[in-house]
């Protein structure tokens, strides 16, 4: 009991997830920023953000909304973002072994922070949350699909198992599927749901900063909007470890391993930044028109080539 | 026999710690993540052109942690420029009211700081800090980018 308490707080859950998410966050900005030609944000910038949200700002409910809904809604980002990052990081770890199918508990826990996005942006009561409220809605109905034919996708290649630590050891004991042509295509799939998962930029209309002003985070100050940078923080740790684990046969936590662990992080952060840094904000339309059609039509043609045996 | 006051003083002081600590903790904070909301009153836009210098490859203000949000209730500096005739009062004071509360004014270009060339005008409504209080001056027509970062830092080391 209390060692699940401590993988829930601590080590693969709350605590370590959100340094390690603060850091790729800063990693992104600083990225995008030599991208820009400019210096960049320090180290610690996360950290002053978050902390100058949590303990400095005052926190300013809804008049016209339902501010308990408004309050919780964070929080729920935040329980189920932690959730996903336990059942993902334990595998990966090998601290211990997942159960049988866990695979679709976490495909669901990693659905909860967009809804709870959603559901404070509509208790809110501001018409710009509800216009952010309703596109990040669109999004996730069109790349949710898609996120599942990925995971079909890897499901059926590495021999009908549904759970994460199967996934990692079939991979360890064979090659990683990122090396076969089936892999890079199902890996582009993913790297562009996850984009949308994030809301990173060609996918961005839910908090679309010139539009409408941050969207579904419009009302949010202070320690509920700090909740909501954490779960982002996690958000943006735990996406690019899952696709380590579902592509890139997952982490060796013993010797040079631990580097390449890290080096597999950075690089799957490093690709989604690039993308972000060289692309437009699409409209709705062209987003779902992308998933729905061509990525799906991709991942289609990644399973016919896995039950060919490629 | 003076154990407990011992404990006692020694308590004390970690409190004291802990207050001073934690107060200077959340300033240190603050100042290294000061997201700026932009208002423009009636400008003739060189201020704005300026301001947005800042954020440019140039000068990257983000290297201080200083961001532009789009939404008021993410804001910890109101930067206000130009003008502010009688329609612009009521929409600054609401601006204001409705800015999470710890927050700093910054008042940029002459009209921002005294009114400038529209002092007389008939629509004028006061320089800004008739209207609501105002933490820094920047002035200047438009002030350079150089100048609105000399301003932020004295805004920092003073707040």
């Amino acid at each position: 009991m209390a060692i699940n308490v401590f993988y829930f707080l601590v080590f693969p859950g709350l605590l370590f997830t959100a340094i390690a998410g603060a850091f790729l966050s800063w990693f992104d900005r600083k990225i995008t920023a030599r991208v820009q030609f400019r210096k960049g944000p320090p180290v610690f910038q996360p950290f002053y953000d978050f902390f100058k949200l949590l303990l400095v700002k005052e926190t300013i409910l809804p008049k016209y909304g339902s501010p308990v809904i408004f309050l919780l809604a964070p929080v729920f980002a935040v329980f189920g973002a932690v959730m996903a990052g336990v059942f993902i990081l334990l595998p990966l770890l090998n601290i211990t072994t997942g159960f049988r199918g866990d695979l679709i508990v976490i495909f669901y826990l990693l659905t909860i922070p967009s809804f709870s996005y959603i559901i404070g942006a509509l208790a809110s009561g501001n018409p710009l949350a509800a216009v952010g409220g309703s596109r990040e809605m669109k999004l996730i109905m069109s790349y949710e699909l898609t996120f599942l034919l990925v995971i079909a996708g890897i499901i059926m290649k590495c021999g009908q198992h549904f759970d994460l630590s199967s996934i990692i050891q079939v991979q360890q004991a064979g090659s990683p599927f990122i090396g076969s042509i089936s892999g890079v295509l199902l890996f582009i799939v993913a790297i562009f749901c996850i984009q949308a998962k994030l809301a990173l930029v060609p996918f961005d209309m839910p908090e679309a900063e010139a539009e409408i002003t941050e969207g579904i985070f419009i009302e949010y100050s202070g320690a509920a909007y700090a909740l909501i940078k954490l779960a982002k923080y996690i958000m943006f740790f735990i996406l690019p470890a899952f696709l380590v684990a579902l592509f890139m046969n997952g982490f060796r936590i013993e010797g040079t391993g631990i580097l390449w662990a890290v080096l597999k992080i950075f690089a799957v952060v490093l690709i989604m930044t690039l993308i972000r840094n060289t692309n437009p904000r699409v409209k709705i339309k062209q987003a779902i028109r992308f998933f729905a059609i061509w990525m799906n039509l991709v991942a289609i043609v990644a399973i016919i080539i896995i039950a060919f045996g490629y | 026999m003076d154990e407990p006051g011992c404990y006692c003083s020694y308590y004390n002081n970690c409190i004291w710690l802990l207050i001073i600590y934690n107060v200077g903790f959340k300033n240190f904070c603050f100042k290294k993540s000061l997201w700026v909301f932009h208002f423009g009153g009636a400008s003739c836009n060189n201020c704005d052109i300026e301001i947005l210098d800042c954020l440019t490859p140039r000068h990257d203000l983000e290297r201080f942690g200083i961001l532009l949000v789009g939404s008021i209730r993410h804001a910890d500096v109101l930067l206000v420029n130009g003008a502010i005739n009688k329609r612009d009062k009521e929409r600054l004071l609401e601006i204001y009211n409705q800015a999470p509360k710890p927050i700093l004014v910054v008042a940029i270009g002459a009209c921002g700081c005294t009114g400038g060339y529209f002092t007389e005008s008939y629509t004028f409504a006061g320089p800004v800090d008739k209207i609501i209080p105002v933490n820094a001056y920047v002035p200047g027509c438009p002030p350079k980018p150089e100048a609105i970062i000399a301003g932020i830092v004295k805004l920092v080391e003073n707040s």
